[in-house]
């Protein structure tokens, strides 16, 4: 008996039949990655929580949206694009001596003005975000941005002058260093109604 | 005299044989990075931009909530006001603790913790409605959210 041989497959279409799925694939592939400014929402609290500890004036940073996207930072009209200096000055202030209050109350690093009517710490700093429910979202994200960035760009100048290198160049031990210095605090009040 | 006869001329033919080996490459490529959209979008979000974004890691773990006006063909029976789309479906704001319990239903426990919800709303919409959904993520206890932002330049300017 004669062994009859396999034809063999022809492979020209081959391309073809690739192309086609290649084709598919392309159309409906989005490339776009989900990015986004991450936050935490604070814990509710219990029912029988003891009332907040009090916290001096001076170690909050007041900034309000109202309805018509005005802001309103320590009691003063500003604009958008000062808030970020605004927030640096305070947060970096440093205006806290060794001798008041418990312990170490000073800022070494600090490179503010030290004005004692304004945060002693960058630990102790705080800003509160207060907006109305008819602030509209894209400027709250871009205020929320712009504190987010005197942030960043106070731990960037402490990782560049301590370590030597940039912020995102650290180690993990380091960067955990760098936020320890200058840690976000932002609290975010329940909005006003109107 | 046959030995003087002209060789014919010009380029010989490229080889197509790797041509598939290439376009299975590519295929491959796109077959690997491509994602599905799982969902079909009701509401018109157009993301306000932002400079310090960050990345969302594990999109497995991520839950998106979307915030805007229902799209124009909508319009007319779900109204042009801000609405919350949960999945496929419009949602009110009673809604969101069920989501959320039903997304972790689908997870392995361990992973609970890093469960983030990304918020994706448009930017014309108010505050009123993200507070309300910032209520109720903390009420079922998520506290991992992301405001879903393109990276852009500077937007301060834009006020």
């Amino acid at each position: 008996m004669a062994r009859r041989e396999t034809p063999e497959i022809n492979a020209g279409s081959m391309a073809d039949i690739a192309f086609l799925l290649l084709i598919f694939f392309l159309v409906t592939t989005t490339m776009d990655v989900t990015s986004g400014i991450n936050r935490k929402l604070p814990e509710k609290p219990p029912k029988d929580a003891p009332p907040p500890p009090k916290i001096k004036e001076r170690n909050i940073f007041e900034v309000n949206i109202n309805r018509s996207n005005k802001l309103l930072v320590e009691g003063k009209e500003m604009h958008v694009s000062e808030i970020r200096e605004a927030a640096m000055a305070f947060i970096d202030n440093g205006g806290g001596t060794v001798t008041d209050g418990k312990g170490k109350n000073d800022c070494t690093y600090c490179e503010g003005k030290r004005d004692p009517d304004s945060s002693d710490n960058p630990k102790k700093a705080i800003i509160s975000l207060q907006n109305d429910r008819g602030t509209s979202y894209e400027t709250y994200i871009t205020v929320q941005n712009e504190l987010v960035l005197a942030y960043s760009i106070l731990r960037e100048r402490y990782s560049m002058k301590v370590f030597g290198k940039s912020f995102d160049n650290l180690s993990k031990e380091n960067q955990k260093k760098v936020k320890e210095a200058y840690p976000q605090i932002i609290s975010e009040a329940e909005p006003t109604k109107s | 005299m046959s030995k003087f006869t002209k060789k014919k001329k010009g380029l010989p033919p490229i080889s197509t044989a790797s041509l598939p080996d290439i376009v299975f490459m590519l295929l491959f490529f796109f077959m690997v990075t491509t994602v599905m959209r799982e969902t079909d979008a009701l509401i018109d979000v157009k993301v306000p931009t932002a400079t310090e974004v960050k990345k969302l890691e594990r999109k497995s773990l991520v839950s998106y909530i979307y915030v805007g006006k229902p799209k124009q063909k909508y319009r007319a029976k779900y109204g042009s006001s801000d609405k919350i789309q949960l999945n496929d479906k419009f949602a009110s704001v009673g809604d969101i603790a069920s989501f959320i319990m039903a997304e972790r239903a689908t997870r392995k426990e361990e992973e609970i913790p890093y469960m983030t919800t990304s918020i994706k709303a448009d930017k014309k919409s108010n505050m009123g409605i993200i507070s309300d959904i910032k209520l109720q993520l903390r009420d079922v206890n998520a506290l991992k959210i992301n405001y879903a932002t393109h990276k852009g330049k500077d937007t301060q300017m834009n006020f």
